[in-house]
């Protein structure tokens, strides 16, 4: 009790010191809600509405066919009728159409006499991955298209049928990898930004050096100094978790406990990491600042936004020296697959290392930048 | 010469040579900090590195576990498909149990089983095939599976009875407009150009000008002859240069590192990138004017304008795919005009219905910001 009596007061003092400011309190609370709201809603490379132009030469009733069955999948829609092939053009330049399907005059005489009738589909890519999924989802509708054709046709159907089932999300939708990498996501920035701005606040009002009189030995003050972001970031956390669990409904296969324990040890490297920013700089600027130019390669790094298999392996190499790499890994696969902690060292071990690494470091660079 | 106009005249030059001096300060003062360089010059080319080599939403090579439990000479003819295509690794496992293992382990991204009464039924022209994808990752599994079916559907015709050059039926030849390379590298490197104009612009500004607010140097400007718009100016001045630098190696690195072609204007893009620079330093400034605390700045600065530019502009994720509250609040962010236009002029070129409305859009928005920014800052001890 006595032992831990100064670092409860330097706990409090460390809490205060981040929330006594209302607005502080406030902005560490609310843009996490309506952060994980707006993102969850944009974060998607699913197709939802794709505007598409017909240019219809054949004008056939196959033809009339092809284009109710694309229409019919609720993500097309036709913005403009037949026209001049310069009129098309320009609303797939002004991005008033994402594609353009251009049916030749003979496509209905080809059709019927069991040749292959070209159709040209032009898209815009000036987003390629929303053309890829349109080019995807027409070849979808084509295949179906002509698997009734050959019947009408009397010709076998296609030899080899394949069936698909995806695991752990079984639409595929891009939210169900999104939001679980965003409970880790989040609360990196803040978890990073407190645990920097710590020492370098005290440094800049010059109270650093009462806090090394104190009868507390320097481990006591860096834990001190760790636990109030980890708590703040594990609260920000906990607030994308329940927004992800019951606004998007997406269920959590693995154990609270699990991802409780998991948060918990990237929450250890990212203020590891914090607290050593903290050591080199001078001021808050700079901690702040420095904390910035990390965190943006951090985050790109990630897996966040783009699968890292997708990375040049020079750049795969470097995301082992990234918590949030390990972070949104670990969250994932909890959340999403259902695996256990004790299964999953390939994230654990690396989590740990970087928190042994930093944690020491940063507490050599306080004793001695002093000095 | 009037004596009036004499008047004039000198404080004209006064109000340059104020201008010259304070400008010089700010640019000296934001020079001295290492962490500002770090910021302003090496991020941005961190950046540039990590976006045009790192960031890629093309699947190049994905292990699939097969799992053979019928062994005739068909399978193998129906499966060559999967392994001549560059995109797929396979991984020929014993068991569905090992495959399994495998796929949960994350060592393979997808299983393709072909289950023993497959040549059977290949003779009956109704054979199955079972492919088991990883969804956590959505992107990557779709990728996976049109790379899989597309590859079994290849070999599959190649194999069919009197296969002719011409089945029956329709094809689709996809063109790809404005990136003919359909890689995603030609629609981030773009938009890259946005998150670095934000950064430098709004981050780095709001930041160091809150800092002079909370260490009353400000108010040490105050009692010096200078007027606030001069203090503003002065401020932008450096700044500005420092967003330009990042633009202009940006604009080198497109060219010359990843080829990203440029089929607008160079006028235009300089123009657009100018405006929205003045946006994005007019909210830096009036958020550290209206926060004056360093913590507070950078958290809005973040909230405001950087995350934003990042999530929903448009620069990884599609706003037609959103719903329409989502998009309409993107569409209040002067990001995503400066998106729409940047990413038109390189990848399309001046197509002036989209180029005039969002020039437009952005001259206004910087008027009203750097004009609120200055209402904002005023000679007076808050």
């Amino acid at each position: 009790m006595n032992v831990l009596t100064p670092f409860i007061a330097l706990m409090r003092k460390e809490m205060l010191a981040v929330l006594k400011d209302p607005a502080n309190r406030l902005i560490l609370i609310v843009p996490v809600i309506l952060q994980s709201l707006l993102f969850g809603y944009a974060a998607t490379y699913d197709l939802v509405d794709a505007p598409y132009a017909l240019f219809d030469e054949s004008r056939s009733v196959s033809s009339a066919d092809l284009a109710a069955r694309l229409e019919g999948t609720g993500v097309f829609h036709r913005v403009a009728g037949p026209g001049t092939i310069a009129e098309i053009a320009r609303t797939v330049e002004n991005g008033d159409a994402l594609l353009v399907l251009h049916i030749g005059a003979d496509f209905e005489q080809r059709l019927l006499a069991g040749q292959t009738a070209p159709v040209q589909l032009i898209l815009d890519a000036r987003n390629s991955t929303t053309a890829g999924s349109a080019a995807g989802y027409i070849n979808a509708v084509v295949a179906d298209f002509n698997r009734d054709l050959r019947r009408r046709l009397g010709l076998a159907g296609p030899p080899v049928m394949v069936e698909t089932r995806a695991w752990f999300n079984p639409n595929l939708e891009t939210r169900w990898t999104f939001m679980p990498a965003l409970i880790a996501s989040l609360s990196m920035i803040q978890v990073l930004l407190l645990a920097a701005l710590s020492v370098a606040r005290e440094r800049e009002q010059g109270t650093f050096d009462q806090l090394l009189v104190t009868p507390l030995s320097p481990l006591a003050i860096m834990a001190g100094k760790a636990l109030p972001p980890m708590l703040i970031g594990l609260v920000q956390s906990s607030i994308v978790f329940v927004v992800t669990r019951y606004w998007f409904d997406v269920p959590l296969v693995g154990s609270l406990a699990n991802l409780y324990g998991g948060l918990l040890l990237f929450m250890l490297a990212g203020v590891g990491l914090g607290l050593s920013i903290s050591a080199v700089s001078l001021n808050m600027q700079q901690a702040m600042l420095y904390t910035f130019v990390l965190l943006m390669p951090m985050m790109l790094l990630s897996g966040l936004m783009t699968p890292i298999q997708n990375m040049p392996e020079v750049l795969q190499l470097a995301t082992y020296a990234n918590p949030l790499r390990f972070g949104i890994d670990i969250v994932r696969r909890i959340y999403l697959e259902g695996v256990g902690l004790a299964d999953l060292a390939g994230d654990v071990v690396p989590l740990l290392l970087i928190a042994a690494l930093t944690m020491p470091a940063a507490a050599w660079m306080f004793r001695h930048r002093l000095a | 010469m009037t004596p009036n106009g004499a008047a004039g005249a000198r404080l004209h030059t006064s109000f340059r040579s104020r201008l010259w001096s304070l400008t010089k300060k700010e640019t000296r003062q934001l020079l001295r900090d290492r962490s500002n360089v770090a910021i302003g010059l090496v991020l941005p080319l961190v950046l540039i590195l990590l976006f045009g080599y790192g960031l890629s939403l093309d699947v190049t090579r994905t292990h699939v576990a097969l799992v053979l439990e019928d062994a005739s000479p068909q399978v193998e003819q129906a499966i060559a498909g999967l392994r001549l295509t560059p995109y797929i690794e396979p991984v020929v496992t014993r068991s569905m149990h090992d495959a399994e293992a495998l796929l949960r382990d994350h060592r393979v991204d997808a299983i393709v089983r072909i289950p023993s009464d497959f040549s059977s039924r290949l003779a009956a022209a109704d054979a199955r095939a079972q492919l088991i994808l990883n969804g956590a990752d959505a992107s990557t599994a779709r990728a996976v599976e049109s790379y899989v079916t597309g590859a079994l559907a290849t070999s599959a015709a190649r194999n069919a009875p009197g296969a002719s050059a011409s089945p029956p039926g329709v094809a689709i030849e996809p063109r790809f407009w404005f990136n003919v390379a359909n890689t995603s590298t030609w629609y981030l490197v773009p938009g890259l150009i946005v998150l670095i104009m934000t950064l430098v612009g709004a981050f780095l500004t709001s930041l160091v000008v809150a800092r002079e607010w909370e260490r009353g140097t400000f108010e040490a400007l105050f009692v010096s002859p200078v007027r606030p718009v001069e203090i503003l100016l002065a401020k932008i001045v450096p700044y500005f240069g420092v967003g330009m630098l990042g633009f202009v190696m940006c604009l080198l690195a497109a060219r010359w590192l990843f080829e990203v072609p440029r089929a607008g204007s160079l006028a235009l893009l300089v123009l657009a990138s100018v405006l929205y620079l003045l946006v994005a330093l007019g909210t830096g400034l009036l958020i550290s004017s209206a926060t004056k605390n360093q913590f507070l700045a950078s958290q809005i600065a973040l909230l405001t304008s950087f995350l934003p530019a990042l999530m929903l502009s448009g620069f990884l994720f599609d706003l037609r795919n959103v719903p329409v509250v989502v998009r309409a609040v993107a569409n209040v962010l002067p990001a995503t005009h400066y998106l729409a236009l940047i990413k038109t002029l390189f990848l399309a070129g001046n197509v002036w219905a989209i180029v005039v409305p969002n020039l437009l859009l952005l001259a206004l928005y910087a008027v009203v910001l750097l004009a609120a920014a200055r209402a904002v800052t005023r000679k007076r001890i808050a």
